[in-house]
């Protein structure tokens, strides 16, 4: 028998509830998140268009580099400010 | 698969008083046995024996340290080994037998006349190389914080390795606890010190799980500084590991590195430089990728989305020739010193040949090596992304010959590398991909100010050179850092 010693970071990560899915976006506020790749907006802009035809409040965010994640004030914001956020990745 | 805590050990006390410490097995010992038969009965000594409990005879002054935990924890090399302890803890001590080391040593005249004089000792059971190891583990096991997994005895070690999913596709090398103890001896730095925290789990990376990891990829404990260095530049904000992990472009940290620390660990700087065949350059590049992928939990298909990848991500680690190279080395163009190890992180893919034979002139080369490098990542990007070239020793010849140094080698393959903005941008030629239309009509620069590195390396023979492209620089990207190693 051999014993060797875990190379891993021993992350236990917690286990969370999802939240419950929304029965309808009026009156709802969504996060659009833009992680500045190019034309990034483009597609954004036309979610907003439709999320708005549908009753939500749409609030924009957006991280200063596609390379990076996002900066630790910048999540806590949206997830003070939104119900729900969505995130895009575009080229 | 089973876990547990390690043992706690705590250092055991020597009787206070004169003490020897001996065994049968070692001709010396055997030489000097009356002595301490002599030593026992006109002055107070206990001696330790560690092989036979009744060598040198049996008596109660005689002590068998069964499990030679005080020999392992007082640090016993050599036997005999003479020591005054005061308080359990050895204040002084004399090894092998040496009449008047031992005379003055116990104030006692007289001691072994019948001896010759003078009688070298033995290597200490405690450091016998066969069970060293073990007596590490057993003693000093308990400094490792991490979780012992014992791998069950129908289980092959290799397989367990793979099924745990802590492999890079190729065997690791199981870290036990007696590999990874001696893989800490190749740092000054403590097991439980941070070095970094490592992408993208960001998790606190402790020396100790760098060492399992470098044991995994098959370094020698030497090798140890370089890796914690080459980590703890990955982890900065400029080289941004996260970034380089996470992007769908093919690159991965690649490692150059410069001072005397090449030379101790044998490093390769020459033939087949940037291939297979030296133990140092091939398995530190690979035991930074393993700390990424198990610390990290940064792995292909999870957060590492590379489109393609390419060979180099299992780690590509190399030495600049600074003896056969006409310049400074890339260190010091740097800022660093020639008497500094250093590690230089570089987010390159793989590397592709110059091909040159003809070239006599060091202008001829210059611009050869300038239309090549037009091609680094696409002939119609500019700016965006940096470059490595690894200049061969007979390409370097041209310039050394010519008296041109790195400063004059700069300037002129950068004026040769200012590409037309027309020919490059979105749609010209017929080719959709390009730069921005606002820079038709402009003159760009290939590269941003300080965007091409250049080293010497290679085999003595052979007129190529080789250029590693980088993924995208600057702060949306990665910087090249550079760190000192520090053993």
């Amino acid at each position: 028998m051999t014993t060797v010693l875990d190379p891993t970071g021993e992350l236990s990560p917690q286990t969370r509830q999802r939240v419950a899915r929304p029965e309808s976006l009026e009156g709802l506020t969504i996060g659009l998140l833009d992680i500045s790749k190019p034309r990034g907006d483009i597609f954004l802009n036309r979610i907003e268009e439709r999320l708005t035809a549908h009753g939500a409040r749409v609030a924009r965010y957006k991280k200063p580099t596609f390379t990076k994640p996002a900066p630790v004030d910048l999540r806590h914001e949206i997830a003070s400010q939104c119900d729900a956020v969505i995130e895009a990745l575009a080229d | 698969m089973a876990q547990h805590d390690a043992p706690a050990t705590t250092i055991p006390s020597l009787p206070d008083g004169l003490v020897a410490i001996v065994k049968k097995d070692c001709p010396t010992c055997v030489l000097v046995a009356p002595v301490l038969a002599d030593l026992a009965d006109r002055s107070a000594l206990t001696v330790i024996t560690q092989d036979d409990p009744q060598f040198p005879q049996d008596a109660d002054w005689v002590v068998h340290d069964t499990d030679l935990s005080l020999s392992w924890h007082h640090d016993i090399e050599t036997v005999p080994t003479l020591l005054t302890v005061v308080n359990g803890r050895p204040t002084d001590r004399i090894v092998g037998w040496s009449r008047p080391e031992w005379e003055a040593f116990t104030r006692t005249d007289s001691l072994g006349v019948d001896l010759r004089p003078w009688s070298p000792g033995c290597g200490s059971l405690s450091v016998d190389p066969t069970i060293a190891d073990q007596l590490a583990v057993r003693f000093s096991g308990s400094t490792l914080t991490s979780r012992r997994i014992e791998i069950a005895v129908l289980e092959d070690d290799w397989e367990a390795m793979y099924d745990r999913g802590w492999s890079d596709g190729m065997p690791v090398v199981p870290p036990t606890e007696a590999r990874v103890l001696r893989m800490l001896e190749g740092t000054t730095r403590q097991p439980d010190d941070i070095v970094s925290i490592v992408p993208p789990d960001l998790v606190e990376c402790t020396v100790e799980k760098v060492a399992i990891n470098a044991v995994m990829a098959g370094c020698m404990p030497s090798y140890l500084p370089v890796v914690i260095a080459a980590l703890e530049a990955a982890c900065t904000d400029e080289f941004n590991m996260h970034g380089l992990l996470a992007t769908t472009m093919p690159c991965g940290p690649v490692m150059i590195i410069n001072g005397p620390v090449r030379e101790r660990l044998q490093m390769n700087s020459g033939v087949n430089v940037l291939g297979q065949g030296n133990r140092a350059n091939s398995t530190i590049g690979r035991a930074l990728q393993l700390v990424i992928r198990n610390v990290g939990g940064g792995k292909p298909g999870g957060v590492d989305r590379a489109t393609q990848g390419n060979p180099s991500k299992y780690g590509l680690c190399f030495a600049e020739d600074e003896e056969g190279s006409a310049w400074e080395s890339l260190a010091e163009s740097r800022g660093f010193t020639d008497g500094q190890s250093t590690v230089t992180l570089f987010p390159g893919e793989g590397p592709r040949i110059i091909f040159d034979q003809q070239s006599r002139s060091p202008e001829s080369l210059t611009k050869h090596i300038a239309l090549a490098l037009r091609a680094n990542i696409s002939p119609r990007m500019a700016m965006m992304f940096d470059a490595v070239l690894v200049l061969s020793p007979e390409h370097m010849a041209r310039y050394r010959d010519a008296g041109w140094d790195r400063n004059r080698f700069l300037e002129e393959v950068s004026s040769h590398l200012v590409l037309d903005g027309d020919d490059i941008v979105r749609g010209s030629d017929g080719i959709e991909e390009g730069m921005p239309e606002f820079l038709a009509g402009s003159p760009v620069p290939k590269f941003q100010r300080g965007g091409l590195l250049v080293v010497h390396a290679g085999g003595g023979a052979g007129l190529f050179s080789s250029t590693i492209a980088g993924w995208v620089t600057g702060e949306t990207g990665s910087v090249p850092v550079t760190k000192e190693i520090i053993p």
